[in-house]
């Protein structure tokens, strides 16, 4: 816990700062972002053995870019003055998202070593603003999973109990993130991929408004929920990413066009006097862990104390939302994965045998490349669109979208922003739900309606549970497009809790590395 | 609604091109039977008078101009391909012999 | 690959009673493929009219060509339709490895164009309605190709190739509604209908609209009732049936192979069948089944397609005129006979005609060069007449020639065989070869002249065709000439003086 209190620029005291301290620090050419990529880059070497948050290190790309920046510094002048305020802060991206240079797999056996030739939209922004890419993390199997079991490549443990999930899809960014690997990552965030794995890492995840941040490149799970967000130890931070990787883009017709407010003044400014927040009455209670539940109230109080008036609402659908998600999901899943054949890209397996026709051949090659859940949501949206089933399956899932939409514009006429626990409960073992997919989609229950609504949500860490000492997680909700209304609420809180606790939760994170003595590595 | 069997599971993987074993079958019917029984109060949920939300956020007419852009090279688009055969992909028969 | 029996037209006529059907795919020619700024172009190096999208690569998105839906308004328009305030695309699921997605980016249940009608003028100039059920726009697939086995055909090749330029090129699909009444005269009409639809997208400008490179492709639904039954009987859909003629003898065929199929007491299997040029005759493709299951579902990728009425107003102001209305004033405005005008359309040379007409030319001075000379080198060449090389301005400069007695009607055809070897405008081959009426003829023109100008009535005789009056004036000439003069080449000048074939 030493290493916790440094406040010099040595290469364990870098990876603590927060991006925004570090994008200061660079400006201020008080380090360089060689030494902070560099830094990082150890730090992976170090405890990603333990942690297996990344799939694929970038490491001489990084450093490359790195050294550009630095260059540019050194050299002064126009070119220095116009670099991103973000330049030269390493970062990770979710395996979802397709690279030029790096392979791609999305947590999956049928795309294993291929590599994109094009880059996603979000990956240009980065590249464009000279942010170093340390690598691409881990995930559930083309994003379907709460726990990152679902990877072909082994699951990512939680860096607060390595014998804990760090959630799902994105455990890979938040365990990154949460284990000092990275600054900041890029999640997807289709059910609660993004804030799920927050709430029980203790980081930060934002999933912005439908069409705020570009898909063009994530590799679709289901296209009428999937948005791209950040993943970091701060709102500030998150906000500052978002800035980078949001905005309309041609490619994605879904993009949206309207300029939001400006995300990281209302970051810098949170203020949440004379605010409506708003308990959904749906979403806490029976169901919900004490501890979670404790730590909830624990964020009311302090927002009370701030000068907001605490509502309660009722969003009676919600009570559908799990099984239309359920419905829509595996149907988009269902076309959306069916490019995965062996014709264009990625893996080809050849039936054991009998004829080697085309049909036989896309058949084996996904029997092959396919993990079991995958298999499952395919299976399960193929039914959901079939003949005869459509109306019943399909058109009545989009039909309760429409009736959770309207709950949240009711609840929306009460209050400024909507609260609720961002998961059920806090991490649970390795293992534990593997078995059970009815009991994992559960975890997503208060995450789900977002997604269905294209509303924005954000995650930060509400503190440790009493029961377990594992993170808990504070999900804030604000209507379309009031993303900057979510960094503003979150960043009052956020101060709040930390005020309390004396530092940031991730500070009471236990240390990694070969000292550990975490059971992880043993089984 | 009529409940999940087996025989679903292996028209629906012949549909969805995945070679499913026996055993496979058997299983996924039964997780897929629970899903589907957990799912069913949806298509109950809202009467005829609620339209369907197929966009969260609902847009309309975004359109490109009739502008060419950026192309592959043969061997960009090829690049990631399992099999090819001058300049083209390669795919085992489509048919059996008849 | 067996045989299948069939009745004489005549016979299955007696008997039964067609109900037709047509899908007809437009390519449209836009500069661009309907999802992705790919260039639209046909016949390049694989592969390379394409990008990630085309392939459908992991992670990419669609975005719809303006153009596109333009065009296919524009179509809709055309074919009478009502045009959709809302329309949206949908996913047609199925797998296929020319369809780098595995699904079809189509629409379904919302098709942008809806109820229209073509009325069909058959060569008799009965007018038949045809019903069109829908427009709607959707995209093309890659292009395979079969290699190995025996017949470069799928059945018993080794492996296939696909190529993916043709990945992504906006198609309008029209369907007919189900066309009943036809008769005997259903294979007259099914070509009438496909030559109309083709002719109008060409007009519209929205596509090449040549059938031999598949701009335009017809699937032909065929089906037999007994005279008197109200109920549809059991239909075949005939694929890709690619020129005007194969859909007449694909449409004949058919019902003949149906009405064996009934008459031996059989049902007809409700299948896709591929028209087999060579021979004449379809082939069983595959049958309906259940994998026919496609799942359609609204593309969630993509946003509704809203046409306001003041867009499709500014759209139907700027289409042309119909080519039905335009060949009745065409054929009105150049005074000629049906004969003669049905000859020009259906040798294609009318709107070359048109453009020569524009180019300073008489109606019949066009005719004469587009018929009598064009359209035979061009059918020796094996093109398109409009294609050979000859424009309106060379015809004009022709005949200008012709008329100034610089050249007669014989040297002008040579001159045209010059100006197709590529040897340069008409007056500077009329050079190069030597071709000129020589200056020695100053004198003999003269003579004609005031011959002409002494005798106008024989003039018009000749004109008129009756060339045995053409001795007066060729005597008239030889007396001022004081018989100095080559008689014979005095009645080539008269002739090609009055522009009248010797």
């Amino acid at each position: 816990m030493t290493e916790l209190n440094s406040t010099e620029l040595n290469s364990a005291g870098l990876i603590r700062l927060s991006a925004a301290q570090l994008a200061a620090k660079l400006a201020a050419r008080e380090v360089t972002s060689v030494e902070v990529t560099q830094a990082y880059l150890d730090r992976i070497a170090a405890v990603d053995g333990q942690v297996n948050a990344f799939l694929h290190v970038n490491t001489e790309e990084a450093l490359a870019v790195a050294a550009e920046v630095d260059a540019i510094r050194a050299a002064g002048g126009a070119a220095a003055e116009e670099l991103h305020e973000l330049a030269g802060v390493p970062i990770a991206v979710k395996d979802l998202i397709v690279t030029i240079g790096q392979p791609t797999t999305a947590g999956s056996r049928i795309l294993e070593g291929w590599h994109s030739p094009y880059d996603a939209t979000v990956i240009k922004k980065l590249r464009a603003a000279k942010m170093p890419i340390l690598g691409k993390t881990n995930l559930d199997e083309f994003a379907m999973g709460s726990s990152t079991e679902h990877s072909a490549y082994g699951p990512t443990r939680n860096p607060w109990d390595l014998d804990r999930i760090p959630g799902g899809s994105g455990g890979g960014s938040a365990a990154a993130v949460a284990a000092f690997e990275a600054p900041l990552a890029l999640g997807t965030d289709t059910g609660g991929s993004i804030r799920q794995p927050g709430a029980v890492t203790g980081t930060v995840g934002m999933k912005p408004t439908y069409g705020a941040v570009s898909r063009y490149g994530a590799i679709a799970m289901a296209s009428s929920l999937d948005q791209i967000g950040p993943v970091s130890r701060t709102v500030l931070d998150s906000a500052l990413l978002q800035e980078v990787i949001g905005g309309h883009d041609p490619f994605d017709s879904t993009s949206l066009t309207d300029p939001f407010d400006n995300l990281v003044a209302a970051a810098r400014t949170g203020n949440v006097t004379g605010m409506k927040i708003g308990i959904i009455k749906e979403l806490h209670g029976e169901g919900y862990q004490a501890g979670v539940e404790n730590r909830f109230n624990e964020s009311l109080e302090l927002l009370k104390e701030a000068g907001a008036e605490i509502v309660e609402v009722s969003c009676p659908n919600f009570k559908y939302a799990l099984g239309a998600y359920y419905l829509i999901m595996p149907s988009e899943v269902s076309s959306n994965l069916a490019k995965f054949d062996g014709v264009r890209f990625g893996m080809r397996v050849l039936p054991k045998d009998g004829p080697l026709t085309i049909e036989r051949v896309m058949a084996a090659t996904r029997a092959a490349g396919f993990g079991a859940e995958v298999k499952r949501r395919i299976i399960l949206g193929t039914y959901a669109l079939s003949a005869g089933y459509y109306d019943a399956y399909y058109g009545s899932a989009q039909k309760v979208r429409t009736l959770i939409q309207r709950d949240f514009d009711a609840a929306f006429a009460q209050a400024d922003v909507l609260i609720s626990p961002t998961a059920p409960t806090t991490a649970f073992k390795l293992g534990e739900k593997l078995d059970d997919p009815l009991a994992m989609y559960l975890n997503d229950v208060a995450t789900i309606p977002a997604n269905m609504a294209g509303i924005p949500g954000l995650s930060l860490p509400g503190g440790l549970a009493d029961e377990d000492g594992l993170p808990v997680g504070i999900q804030l909700l604000a209507p379309a497009r009031e993303d900057a209304r979510l960094y503003r609420v979150g960043a009052v809180l956020e101060s709040l809790l930390e005020e309390k606790w004396g530092g940031p939760l991730l500070a009471q994170a236990p240390a990694l590395g070969s000292t550990s003595t975490t059971a992880g590595g043993s089984n | 609604m009529a409940a999940i069997n087996r025989d679903d599971v292996a028209h629906l993987a012949r549909l969805a091109h995945i070679e499913m074993s026996a055993e496979e079958l058997d299983r996924m019917a039964g997780e897929l039977a629970v899903i589907v029984d957990s799912v069913k109060t949806v298509s109950e949920a809202a009467g005829d008078d609620v339209p369907a939300t197929s966009h969260p956020i609902p847009l309309s007419n975004v359109f490109r101009e009739d502008v060419v852009g950026h192309t592959f090279t043969a061997e960009q688009s090829l690049s990631g391909a399992p099999d090819a055969y001058e300049g083209r992909f390669k795919v085992p028969a489509i048919l059996d012999e008849d | 690959m067996s045989v299948d029996a069939t009745l004489s037209f005549e016979e299955a006529m007696e008997k039964y009673d067609p109900v037709l059907g047509f899908e007809v795919h437009v390519e449209l020619n836009t500069k661009t493929k309907m999802f992705s700024s790919a260039p639209n172009v046909f016949g390049d190096e694989p592969n390379t009219n394409v990008n990630e999208v085309d392939l459908g690569m992991p992670g990419v998105l669609p975005v719809v060509n303006k153009a596109a839906v333009e065009s296919s308004i524009k179509i809709g328009l055309a074919l009478n339709c009502k045009i959709a305030e809302t329309c949206r695309f949908a996913r047609k699921n199925y797998f296929y490895p020319d369809t780098p997605k595995n699904f079809q980016t189509s629409q379904y249940d919302e098709p942008i164009a809806y109820d229209g009608y073509l009325d069909i003028e058959l060569e008799d100039g009965t007018v038949f309605r045809v019903e069109i059920e829908r427009a709607h726009m959707e995209e093309d697939a890659g292009k395979l190709t079969h290699m190995g086995g025996a017949s470069g055909r799928i059945q018993g090749a080794d492996y296939s190739l696909v190529d993916y330029n043709r990945s992504g090129v906006p198609l309008v699909e029209i369907v007919t509604k189900p066309i009943e009444g036809a008769g005997s005269r259903a294979p007259e009409l099914a070509k009438a209908y496909v030559a109309a639809v083709r002719e109008i997208v060409k007009n519209l400008g929205v596509s090449d609209a040549k059938m031999e490179r598949g701009n335009v492709r017809c699937d032909a639904n065929v089906s037999l009732r007994p005279h008197g039954q109200e109920r549809f009987g059991i239909r075949s859909e005939t694929k890709n049936v690619n020129s005007l003629r194969a859909v007449e003898h694909a449409v004949r065929y058919e019902i003949q192979r149906h009405a064996a199929v009934l008459d031996s007491g059989q049902p007809i299997i409700q299948e896709t069948r591929h028209w087999h040029e060579d021979t004449r005759s379809t082939t069983s493709g595959r049958e309906k089944s259940d994998a026919d299951d496609y799942r359609y579902f609204p593309e969630p990728d993509l946003v509704p397609v809203v046409a306001s009425r003041e867009w499709v107003e500014e759209l139907r102001a700027t289409l042309p005129e119909p080519p039905a209305e335009r060949r009745k004033r065409l054929q009105a405005d150049w005074g000629y006979s049906d004969l003669e005008f049905r000859d020009v359309v259906n040798a294609g040379v009318m709107d070359s005609i048109e453009e020569t007409i524009a180019a300073g030319a008489s109606a019949d001075v066009a005719r004469k060069w587009w018929m009598g000379e064009i359209v035979g080198r061009a059918k020796a060449a094996d093109v398109d007449p409009a294609e050979l090389g000859v424009t309106p301005q060379v015809i004009v400069e022709l005949n200008k020639l012709i008329e100034d007695g610089k050249i007669n009607n014989k040297m002008a055809t040579q001159v045209l065989d010059g100006v197709l070897a590529g040897e340069g405008a008409p007056a500077e081959i009329v050079e190069k070869r030597g071709l000129a009426v020589v200056s020695d003829d100053g004198p003999l023109l003269e003579a004609i002249d005031a011959a002409l100008a002494a005798q106008p009535d024989v003039a018009e005789k000749i004109r008129g065709g009756k060339l045995q009056a053409i001795g007066a004036i060729v005597g008239g000439v030889m007396k001022a000439t004081r018989g100095q003069a080559d008689a014979g080449r005095v009645r080539e000048l008269i002739l090609a003086k009055l522009g009248v074939e010797g």
